[in-house]
């Protein structure tokens, strides 16, 4: 496959970046897109060139550290992948892909294509937890847990923090990845006890850190690599409702 | 205001939405009478009217529906300042990922309506506070209550006519975003109800500008 490349290119935080243009000749459709940012990177350091800078670790779609803003789709155009599943043959010969870094206030690029998502870290240092002890592996059935509630906590527990939800909404609004931590807390009796605490504080701390605010445009749930679902946000939304409300302390 | 958490500010957005929503749906139903959908409606409309502007319970409810609107309209502002100040850099290759269109132009719809409603203010309201004159036309306007020969001299105008038309068309895409989208705002999200609100917002948004949309087209077609 021929490709043409349109990637972000900035040496550091504060100095400022533009796109550079890279064409590659031989590349395999069965090459992951990381695979054929390597091979662009091979051919930059035989130039004398700088590699691109963008953050990978398990390459396994589970740790959420790669994410790129391929053609106007965080992780690319495939649906329910991470960039690193993300094939060369769904582009086609000959294309043109525009490689972007997250844009977002919380997000400040680091170098090239990395972003410092240190942002949702401190979301989830606000409330992301529980500090009941829940002891040794109980026997099952001892804690009653209605089986939808245990599945959509663990469907709210599946989100990698990788931020495409940041990076897809257009107000650059972290709620998709708050929502799905509050909820998968909140659906489990050992996350009730703390859960009008968390959810107040978690919200408090994403406006801080200065994300937009949601407008309802389900971009997020479309491009979430994982299938978070927005009910979760929603979910969020009571879960503030009856802190605010009935909680006897405001956080 | 602007400290206030985003949550908040969405859940006031959403309740102030939803009063509006309503609204217009009470100012539907006394407009439709401007038609000639039954004998006596231009007289009907007169009582309407009537009731509308001496009923005091109406003018506690008006002071309501003001603040209302100004809610409505100073929290979807800064809202969107700061959605804008969430992304400084812009994309190159944009996404248009969205699965709700109209959310993208809210902003610039709810400014459109804006502006009309001023016009209206003009045309209507401060006519009744005696701070402009009636609108003018073929129709003589007796009174500053003659809401109803109001209406007629301004849709016989084909300018303000089409105008209204196509204000009322962008009203339909502001609400069948908002519709659905407040109840999201509320937590009002349900696997059996939230198909249903979509589709009654989406039925809602078409039905409600066309009932108005049907008053200046028979002043044009008739």
């Amino acid at each position: 496959m021929k490709l043409r490349l349109k990637i972000w290119r900035q040496p550091n935080a504060t100095e400022k970046g533009k796109f550079a243009t890279y064409d590659m000749d031989n590349v395999s459709p069965e090459m992951s897109f990381l695979e054929m940012l390597d091979s662009l990177n091979g051919t930059l350091v035989e130039k004398g060139e700088m590699p691109v800078a963008f953050e990978h670790d398990c390459r396994e779609g589970i740790c959420g550290s790669c994410g790129l803003y391929i053609n106007g789709h965080p992780h690319g155009p495939q649906k329910l992948a991470t960039t690193c599943h993300l094939y060369m043959r769904v582009f086609r010969d000959g294309q043109t892909i525009v490689v972007e870094p997250w844009r977002a206030r919380p997000f400040p690029v680091i170098r090239d294509l990395i972003v410092d998502r240190t942002s949702l870290e401190k979301i989830l240092v606000a409330g992301g937890y529980i500090s009941v002890d829940t002891g040794q592996a109980a026997e099952s059935n001892t804690t009653k847990i209605q089986k939808e509630n245990a599945d959509e906590s663990y469907d709210s527990a599946v989100c990698i923090g990788c931020g495409a939800c940041v990076a897809a909404c257009k107000n650059a609004s972290a709620m998709l990845f708050v929502s799905a931590k509050v909820s998968q807390f909140a659906l489990l009796p050992q996350g009730k006890v703390e859960a009008k605490r968390r959810v107040q504080r978690m919200v408090a701390r994403m406006d801080e850190l200065g994300f937009g605010n949601c407008t309802n445009s389900y971009a997020c749930e479309a491009e979430c690599p994982k299938g978070i679902k927005i009910t979760n946000i929603a979910r969020m939304n009571r879960e503030f409702w009856k802190a605010k409300v009935c909680g006897q302390k405001t956080v | 205001m602007i400290k206030q958490s985003s949550l908040t500010k969405k859940f006031i957005m959403a309740f102030a939405g939803i009063f509006l929503v309503l609204f217009l749906l009470v100012h539907l139903g006394i407009n439709l009478f401007i038609l000639p959908i039954t004998v006596n409606h231009q007289e009907i409309f007169g009582q309407a009217v009537q009731f509308m502007t001496s009923n005091p319970l109406v003018k506690v409810i008006e002071i309501v529906l003001f603040l209302t609107f100004l809610i409505h309209m100073v929290y979807g502002i800064i809202l969107q300042i700061q959605n804008w100040i969430a992304r400084p850099k812009r994309y190159r290759r944009e996404g248009w990922s969205q699965t709700s269109f109209f959310s993208k132009f809210m902003i610039h719809t709810g400014i459109i309506i804006l502006i009309f409603l001023v016009i209206h203010f003009i045309n209507f309201y401060f006519v009744k506070l005696g701070w402009t004159a009636p609108p003018t036309g073929q129709a003589p306007v007796l009174g500053d209550h003659d809401f109803y020969h109001m209406a007629v001299n301004l849709f016989s105008n084909t300018t303000y006519a089409v105008i209204y038309i196509v204000l009322l068309i962008l009203l339909g895409f502001h609400l069948s975003h908002a519709f659905q989208s407040a109840f999201q705002s509320l937590g009002l999200n349900h696997s059996k109800y939230t198909p249903i609100i979509r589709w009654l917002g989406y039925a809602y948004s078409v039905i409600v500008p066309l009932g108005f949309i049907c008053i200046p087209l028979y002043f044009l077609i008739f």
